[in-house]
Order: C-alpha cells, then structure tokens, then sequence
C-alpha cells in the first residue's frame, strides 16, 4: 500500500479552492489503488487550518514554523523534498498556481521523480500515472507517459475537479519541525498588494462587454468603450489587453484578475484560454464575437458569432439608433 | 550586472486550424508560422531594461535548430550583446533536458540575473525556468511581473491570482520568470535585425557540453495528442452583421439587460 501525497496552498488564513481539488482527486485514485492520502501542510505556529483539512486525508503532516507561515518555494522543496524522501510516495500533488508553480519544477529536479504540470486529469495504466494535459490554448489535448521512477510529480490545472469530499479519512495529524540542518531561504515575503483596485469594479456589472487581443490596437479601445456605454455595459477585457497597456489591470477579467458574474457576458475577440474562461464561470449567458471558428470560447460560450467583431459592434450601434 | 536570458521560437497557433501528425505525437508545423514565445519577448525586454539602468552584458539562449537563429537575432536586436544556440542535433529533448543543456552553458558564464518566460506558448509546461534554477543552485521567483534590482539583491513582484500582487525579497544571483505585461517590448524592424547580424551568434553542440547522453533521456513522453472532446458549445448565431446584432440585441432583452 502506497501514500498519495496532496500539498495544501493556503493564503491569509484560508486554505485555496485548488487544495480541495487536490483532495477529491486524490481521494479517487486513493479508492482505486488501495493508497492512503496524507496531507501536507506548512504552517505557523500553531497553526488552526489543519482543523478544515483534518477530514480529507488520512494523515495530515504538519510544519508549523513562522518561517513557513507564508508559502516560501525555497523551503517548500527542501521539506518536501525530505519528506518524499521518507515515505516515497507514489504521487505529490500541487496546484498549478503561481506557487505550485514556483517550486514543483526544482523539486522534481531534487527528488528525480518525473514531473507534469498543468493536468487536466491523472490516469493510472498498469500502475503507472498519466497526465492528461491540454495544449495550444485548449486546441490539443495531450496524453504524457513517466518514465520509470518510484514516485510521480503532478501540478493540477485550477478547476479541474470538483471541490467535495469523496472518501471518509481518520486524519490522524502528524507535527513536524523544521530540520536543523535547514538552509536559510534566499527568498522572503514581504508584503501582499492589490493590483487590480481602481475606478470600476467590474464584477458588480449586470453587462460586460468584454475585449480581447482580437482588438488588434490601442486606437480601437474608444469604440468599444462607446459600444458598451450605449449599452450601459461595463466595459472589461481579457489578459492581453491589459499586457499591452490598453486598458488598466482593474478592468481584467480571469484567474489573475477578476471573477465576474454579470446576467450576460459578451466576448469580443476573446480566444478563450482557460485562465480566462475561468473567470467567466459564474455569468449567466456567455455571447461570444470571434473571426476564429475553432476559438476555444466558443466551447463555453452559450452563443457563437463567427465575424469581424468590428461589424457586429458597428451593427450593435446602427441597431441601437 | 550579467543577464542570461533563455528564449524559445515557437510556432503562432492563435486563429489556425491546427493538425495533429500521423504518430500523434506532435501537431503538423510545417505550415505554421514562428515568432518568439511571448513570454521570452518580455523576458529580452526586461533584460534590456536592466542593463541600460545598471550596465553590464544580456546574452540571449536558445536550444534549437538553425531555423531558431531567428529568436536569436532578433533579440540582438533589441539589445542583447551575444547570443547562444545549443544544437541539440537529432536528439529530442523534453523539459528535463533541455533545462540540463541550458544549466551547463550557463554554468560556464558570469551571471547576476537569469530571465526566462514563465511559460512557452505551445505545451505549455512552465518549468524550464524554475528547472534551470534548481539545476544551478539559484534562488528563483516565478510569474514576475516587476524587478527591482538592488545591491546583492532584488525586490520582486509576482502575480497571484484575483489580482494580488506578492512583494518578496530576493538575493541574486537568481533566475526570474518574467510574466507577460512586465513591460512594453520594443519594436524591432527588419534594418535593426540587419545591423544586429555584425554581434556574435555562437552554437554549442549539445555533444560537446560534457554532459552524458543518458542523463538527456526524457522523464516525460507525449504518448498521444487528440483532440478535445466534443461539447455542445456555442449555438451559433448566422447572418449579416445586422441579423446578428439584432439577435444579441433579443437575447440582451429576454436577460434583462437591454438598455
């Protein structure tokens, strides 16, 4: 029998949506492998968050040490590189976040256990894990074989599974320290800052009339801004737009912006990459403008209109009067 | 200050129908167009920026074929002093590989700072960076979206998710992964290009780094691309421009949302 090891992401205080994730797909492979999942927590002194994960592993490892109270990546890898050591689990895991991001790729080179990020699902084919990832934009998907190791690394794409509980855990805790021989962190946090506070808040709008790299230039800004004011719409745009300067980061929406929910959410020019769409889960009818066919957001839209998102906006306005 | 950076070609996807070949194994790229991943375009960017601020040399890397020069040169171009190609011949290199390839050349050069993409616009791993880093002994940030660099160290900026910034410090030398957004790439022209063929473009065999070919064998294979599954996806609206604006001006309405 074998260990399943699941790392939680927690910020201020609350554990991250993804760690869930993590624990119901972790739970179904624990079920079909006779494994047993433990948890690995980092934590500050004391730490309470170990409470609300208590019921969703069997064991919870837990490093409570102020010098982990904030995600640091540099000591992530050398404690669970240790810790992989140890119990050489059979699978680790972790978010595809901009955390899990920044420190699952040192660990594999640490341990040597082959690693895939990004995974959209995990396989088991004769005892070994596939992952199963989505490439250009969504366009592809990817199967990927490991090679043979004796443990497996995965980081997991945000919403790829559901949040629930799927198997009853005793959660036995286990407290840790932090090894004597710890190297000091190159890296330390200094602060959290809201980059995306400003004048609007898009995700109070009942109307977005959203922009994307499809634009094509700064100067086209102002039409879409006039669309969305006849239609008394908010005005917000994906990614790109806010990389090329064209409108200020408070008007982005997606996993690095906002979450929105407006009544009806239409898309002009927006490909539809995921860190997008998942910003646009909680709309209530998804209109999509986009010269490409095959545009990913045409796969979440309700509503697809395949055309010069200038046309339909020059329509929209004629229509208007 | 000495600045690598590590930049990859690859090809322009965006509004193309892709193919898959007939192992599955890779999509057909023989009719797609190439840029630099754009990831890399900030990261030469950054690089630039820096070195005009502090001083010093950016040497832009890349692992690829003759056909990848092109990233090369144009980010001489936009400022870099020397450029690296590792030639890994026939052999194909996964993530793994190529971060051992680009760790033993960077080994062998003075470093303050080394800058790659968060990610590449293609299979999307994002773990280069971060491999090369751990491969190096570097301390290392990923998804910068602002440096600040100061006295042995340098204040970072990364992107969190919902729009929060996580301010750390970190000690150089280091190896940043630059977010896209981080600044404005400069605009490279055909003549710029030109001039900047005089600067050195070196290629390094990937056999003559030293590094044992067993140690370059992948740890992770595409067994099989497909393509996605079919959904219900989008009903799609038909007709002139002025038939569809009509229809979105209906739906608006039947939603509550028409003004």
């Amino acid at each position: 029998m074998g260990e399943i090891f699941v790392v939680v992401e927690h910020r201020k205080g609350e554990v991250r949506e993804i760690t869930y994730q993590l624990f119901w797909k972790a739970d179904e492979l624990c079920q079909k492998l006779s494994h047993t999942l433990t948890a690995v927590l980092f934590g500050g002194k004391d730490e309470g968050l170990v409470n609300g994960i208590k019921e969703r592993a069997d064991r919870v490892i837990v490093f409570e040490d102020e010098r982990v109270a904030n995600f640091n990546g540099d000591l992530y890898k050398e404690l669970l590189a240790g810790l992989i050591q140890e119990h050489r689990p059979f699978l680790t895991l972790m978010g595809h976040t901009p955390w899990g991001m920044d420190f699952a790729p040192a660990l594999s080179i640490r341990t040597g256990y082959p690693l895939a990020t990004d995974c959209v699902d995990i396989l088991v084919e004769d005892g070994r894990p596939k992952a199963v990832r989505q490439i250009y934009t969504g366009k592809i998907f990817s199967r990927v074989a490991f090679k043979d190791s004796q443990g497996y690394l995965v980081t997991v794409r945000s919403g790829a599974f559901p949040i629930d509980k799927a198997g009853e855990h005793k959660g036995e805790v286990v407290k840790k320290d932090l090894p004597a021989d710890l190297p000091e962190a190159r890296r330390l946090f200094v602060a959290f800052e809201d980059a995306a506070a400003g004048a609007i808040d898009i995700t109070q709008a009942d109307l977005l009339v959203s922009i994307g790299r499809g634009v094509g230039e700064a100067d086209k800004i102002p039409v879409m801004q006039e669309l969305a004011d006849r239609m008394g719409a908010v005005l917000s745009c994906s990614r790109p737009v806010v990389d090329k300067n064209w409108l200020p980061k408070y008007h982005q929406v997606g996993t690095s912006g906002k979450s929105v929910k407006p009544k009806v959410y239409l898309a002009f020019g927006i490909s539809g990459a995921f860190q997008h769409v998942a910003g646009i889960s909680g709309a209530g009818c998804v209109i999509a403008v986009n010269k490409d066919k095959k545009a990913p957001i045409f796969r979440v839209a309700d509503y697809g209109v395949v055309e010069d998102l200038f046309k339909v906006a020059d329509a929209l306005k004629a229509k208007m009067g | 200050m000495e600045i690598i950076v590590c930049v990859k070609r690859v090809p322009l996807t965006q509004e193309v129908d892709l193919e898959i070949n007939p192992q599955k194994t890779d999509i057909r790229k023989d009719m797609l167009a190439y840029s630099i991943n754009e990831w890399d375009n900030y990261a030469i960017e950054e690089a630039v920026l820096l070195k005009e601020k502090h001083g010093g040399n950016v040497t832009a890397v890349t692992v690829g074929s003759e056909e990848d020069e092109e990233v090369l040169r144009r980010c001489l171009a936009m400022g870099a002093d020397k450029a690296i190609r590792i030639d890994p011949g026939k052999l194909s290199l996964d993530s793994v590989a190529v971060s051992k390839t680009l760790a033993q050349v960077i080994k062998g050069m003075p470093h303050d700072l080394v800058l790659t993409g968060v990610q590449a616009d293609d299979v999307n791993e994002g773990s280069v960076g971060t491999m090369v880093a751990e491969l190096l002994g570097l301390a290392h940030a990923s998804v910068v979206r602002a440096v600040d660099s100061e006295g042995d160290g340098a204040t970072v900026r990364v992107e969190l998710e919902g729009g929060v910034d996580e301010v750390s410090k970190i000690k150089t030398p280091a190896l940043l992964c630059i977010q896209t957004g981080i600044n404005e790439p400069r605009y490279v022209s055909i003549m710029g290009i030109r001039k900047a063929a005089k600067k050195e473009l070196n290629v390094v065999k990937v056999e003559d780094l030293g590094l044992p070919l067993e140690d370059l064998a992948p740890w992770t294979t595409v067994e099989q691309l497909y393509l996605p599954p079919e959904t219900e996806g989008a009903e799609f609206i038909e007709g002139d421009p002025a038939t569809v604006a009509e229809a979105i001006l209906r739906i608006l309405k039947e939603k509550g949302v028409s003004k």
